[in-house]
């Protein structure tokens, strides 16, 4: 081909990068769309629930605090999920590992006793992120070492990791009385919520701090994203996961351990996931219990597929999801519509995301018809 | 008439003008030889008259009626069969299960396979086209199942047959079988489209030959007319060194010291059983061979993919036979792979991430597991511009450059790690006449640079313009190793095959059973894959 003909490379990477950015946003909107047609085929009124489920998820300062709260764990878990993706890996099971966050912190938390918040938040973390890692750790090695699919084993390690803390909360940490928890994290161990850090005057000039019950949490997910970007982009870390997510058949001949690599990464979502649980247990429910989570670790891969496996784009993703669940109650209370529809919309994206295939056949339909009438 | 005619086809992929109004003509008991490098759209032109793409524009006339083909049944019902490069035949039916497929005779869904193992046998030799219909496709050589291919055209009624780059996967010998094939099938009034970028083929088979060259036809010429220099003008649009001239040989000191080397395959077999040679500094040897004989396994324990099961690999005074990939790079061992999009190329890596793969965790371009962006990026612009290779930038993905200039960068790569052992692995796969002079130059440049070179090839031509020595391996063992001007392809094709004794004659038999036997194994697909057109 001359180049006469070719669409040059450069206007293939733009259109790549068009292609990754838009065909998200049309997932979203089709999701939403055929989402619209589910509420008014139910006879509801799709104009009231969304009009609601706007001002619940993003309509005063503490609707957007919720939209914030629900988006944090979802970040760290897309992270995880989105890390894994691009070592060629699929963590499913992100839930067991940030369940095994969320008990190492709350028992780290309860052990610490009266330490200063700046030594007790960050051994936490790390305590978390170990935990999570080592919940991986296992599932990791059977693969690089006998192959055993990472599917299956990181979601039986998922059983195991819930039943353990459904155990714990209702055996030995539980708190005395009838509900199955543990004691609460002192204040030293706890993340605090963005609001509280702001003086009142403050935040009577400056509505916006009002974020009710968004909390610290939503900090260390978006410096985790960003690390996580990096991690990717510039370390050999980071290019030898993608090197082997990618072709592990050239990673392995330009002598990459690709067997390695598999450990590590999944090491680090296991890692990502737990930190999650660590976020969850320090700002929101500050002890544990075993419906902690709702979900957070499997919403995650929703999110990592919807963000392309991109860590940047794991915030916009997740936040998509903490605001359509942020702006469930007040759809419902508002509008009368089920929250349920909720669960339909983000199944939609999911269905949408993966039928990405669908998507690109339109956009290629377009590209092919503006085509054939330019020529 | 012609059987087949094409006016102003015109096939656009996306941003692509794939076929730029192609006009051809095919006529009764004619070869017609369609010519060009890769990307020239010679495949994608077919693939449309196949009905496995539809044009945008043109149209097509089977025996002078304008036809509309959207798929290949279609096209079969036309009397248009096809041959395709990759054969879709299933490999645990047998020989007549795969040609009936899809035509099964029969009643209630009962196939008669009585009827249709004689229906094979009919045809088979009505076109002199010998094979056992009974056989099994996994069993059969590589030749055998393209003949099963042909046959199953045959059987489903194709007058006019479709052969793309059929010679890509075959020895000489198997090469000539199939053009006496070819010859016959005309001869009993077929009409034969042969897609070739190979100038030797069509000046040995072609009756008219159609030259393409960036989705158009460019020209149209005879045998007796034209010569592989002009053909080769014609389809790249410059001149083309086609053998590229070589200085005399400089041994140095030895540098790569392989003895009694086995290794096992993938399957539990030796395939590499006590090898053992050397490779000089300044000096190019060759492993000749069918594929599937062993090659792929000494490579893969020389660049230490695969862990020898006995003997020692020594380069230069280290001995690295128990070495991993990463030490064997850190040895100052390079490797263009035989399959570069398997192992070459992180195909959705951008250029620079590309060129510094295998030295991506060593100084300059990491220090402490933070990569350098700026090192590596002025490292890749200055490949770029040694190795010409066309890209706008070092940040285009690797995927969007034409196999060429793919090829280029892992070239570029595996030469600018100033190895001390290149070891090139068909290293022009899948190239075009272009690029192959390329890579040939870059290797007779290490060679000329005292490096030295193992390639391992399975393109005669190849091997014999650029070896000083040819080692010659069939069964795991060097048969047969031949000093510089010793050996003619002919020559390397009979020990290539098994032989061992006097001179095949010109006409001999294809099918013997050693012959078979020597060329058997799924190796040799897996070792042709070509360039996608």
């Amino acid at each position: 081909m001359t180049e006469a003909h070719e669409t040059t490379p450069i206007q293939k990477r733009w259109m790549g990068a068009a292609l990754k950015v838009g065909t998200p946003l049309i997932s979203a909107a089709l999701a939403i769309g055929v989402g619209s047609i589910i509420v008014w085929a139910s006879g509801y009124d799709p104009g009231a629930a969304f009009a609601a489920l706007f001002q619940g998820a993003l309509g005063t300062p503490k609707a957007i605090g919720d939209t914030m709260l629900k988006s944090t764990p979802l970040i760290l878990t897309g992270l995880a999920v989105a890390y894994g993706f691009r070592a060629g890996l699929f963590n499913i099971g992100a839930e067991g590992q940030l369940f095994m966050g969320g008990l190492a912190t709350v028992a780290l938390g309860l052990a610490l006793g009266d330490v200063s918040w700046f030594l007790a938040v960050p051994l936490m973390i790390v305590a978390a992120m170990a935990a999570g890692a080592s919940w991986a750790f296992i599932p990791a090695t059977l693969k690089a070492r006998i192959g055993a699919h990472e599917v299956i084993t990181t979601m039986m390690f998922t059983y195991i990791g819930r039943y353990l803390v459904g155990w714990l909360v209702n055996g030995p940490m539980k708190e005395p009385g009838g509900i199955p928890q543990t004691y609460a994290l002192p204040a030293n161990a706890q993340l605090p919520r963005i609001a509280s850090l702001f003086s009142e005057g403050a935040k009577g000039a400056v509505p916006l701090l009002n974020l009710g019950r968004a909390h610290l949490g939503i900090v260390v997910a978006l410096l985790a994203a960003l690390a996580v970007w990096l991690i990717l982009k510039y370390t050999t870390l980071g290019y030898e996961n993608r090197a082997v997510g990618y072709n592990r058949w050239a990673s392995e001949t330009a002598g990459i351990s690709v067997q390695w690599t598999t450990v590590k990464a999944l090491c680090i979502s296991g890692a990502l996931a737990g930190l999650a649980g660590a976020v969850e247990v320090m700002g929101v429910h500050h002890r544990l219990f075993d419906q902690f989570s709702s979900g957070f670790g499997f919403t995650g891969i929703a999110v990592a597929l919807l963000a392309k496996k991109h860590p940047l784009g794991v915030i916009p993703a997740a936040f998509l999801f903490g605001a359509l669940a942020a702006g469930a109650g007040t759809m419902q209370f508002q509008a009368d519509v089920p929250q349920k529809i909720i669960s339909i919309i983000q199944a939609l994206v999911i269905f949408f995301v993966a039928a990405e295939e669908i998507v690109l056949w339109f956009v290629r339909r377009r590209q092919k018809e503006a085509m054939s009438h330019a020529g | 008439m012609p059987v087949l005619e094409l006016r102003d086809v015109t096939k656009v992929f996306p941003g692509v003008l794939a076929n730029d109004r192609v006009s051809f003509s095919l006529e009764r008991g004619e070869i017609l030889a369609l010519l060009g490098e890769n990307g020239a759209g010679k495949s994608t032109i077919m693939n449309v008259v196949y009905g496995l793409l539809s044009a945008e524009g043109g149209e097509i006339l089977v025996d002078g009626q304008p036809v509309r083909i959207r798929s290949p049944r279609q096209a079969i019902d036309l009397g248009i069969g096809m041959v395709h490069q990759h054969f879709m035949l299933v490999e645990p039916l047998t020989v007549t299960e795969n040609i009936v497929l899809g035509r099964e005779p029969g009643k209630y869904g009962v196939i008669d396979f009585k009827t249709a193992r004689m229906r094979v046998e009919e045809i088979s030799d009505r076109y002199g086209l010998k094979v056992d219909p009974d056989a099994r496709i996994v069993d059969l050589p590589v030749g055998m199942q393209q003949r099963v291919e042909i046959l199953k055209a045959l059987y489903q009624g194709a007058r006019v047959l479709i052969l793309d780059e059929p010679t890509a996967v075959l020895t000489p010998q198997e090469v000539r079988e199939l053009f006496r094939v070819v010859r016959s099938l005309v001869d009993e009034g077929l009409s034969v489209v042969f897609i070739t970028h190979k100038l030797e083929e069509v000046m040995a088979v072609a009756d008219r030959i159609l030259v393409m060259r960036a989705g158009r036809v460019v020209g149209e010429t005879k045998p007796a007319d034209t010569d592989d220099i002009g053909l080769a003008r014609m389809m790249v649009g410059r001149d083309v060194v086609l053998r590229v001239e070589k200085g005399e040989s400089v041994p140095g000191e030895p540098v790569l010291e392989v003895s009694d080397l086995r290794v096992m395959g993938d399957r539990g077999l030796e395939a590499v059983s006590g090898v053992s040679f050397s490779v000089h500094g300044g000096e190019v040897v060759a492993v000749a061979g069918v594929s599937g004989n062993g090659q792929t396994e000494l490579v893969e324990a020389v660049i230490g993919l695969r862990r020898p099961a006995g003997g020692t690999i020594v380069l230069k005074d280290a001995d690295i036979t128990q070495a991993n990939a990463r030490r064997s790079i850190e040895a100052g061992v390079s490797h263009i792979p035989e399959d570069r999009h398997r192992r070459g190329l992180v195909l959705q890596f951008n250029l620079a991430e590309n060129m510094v793969l295998g030295d991506h965790r060593v100084a300059p371009y990491t220090n402490a597991g933070i990569m350098k962006p700026k090192v590596i990026t002025a490292m890749a612009k200055k490949r770029i511009a040694d190795y010409d290779i066309r890209t706008p930038s070092e940040t285009v993905s690797a995927e969007n450059l034409s196999g060429g200039n793919q090829q280029k960068v892992v070239v570029a790569r595996e030469i600018g790690r100033n190895p001390d052992l290149l070891v090139a692995a068909q290293p022009t796969r899948g190239l075009d006449v272009g690029a192959i002079e390329f890579v040939h130059r870059q290797i007779l440049e290490e060679r000329a640079n005292g490096k030295a070179v193992l390639l391992v090839s399975l393109e005669l031509e190849e091997v014999l313009s650029l070896a000083d020595r040819i080692l010659v391996m069939f069964e795991g063992r060097i048969g047969r190793e031949f000093g510089p001007g010793e050996a003619d392809a002919e020559t390397l094709g009979y020990y290539m095959t098994g032989g061992g004794g006097e001179k095949l004659s010109e006409d001999a038999p294809y099918a013997t059973t050693a012959e078979v036997r020597a060329s058997s194994g799924t190796g040799l697909q897996d070792g042709a894959r070509g360039e996608a057109e």
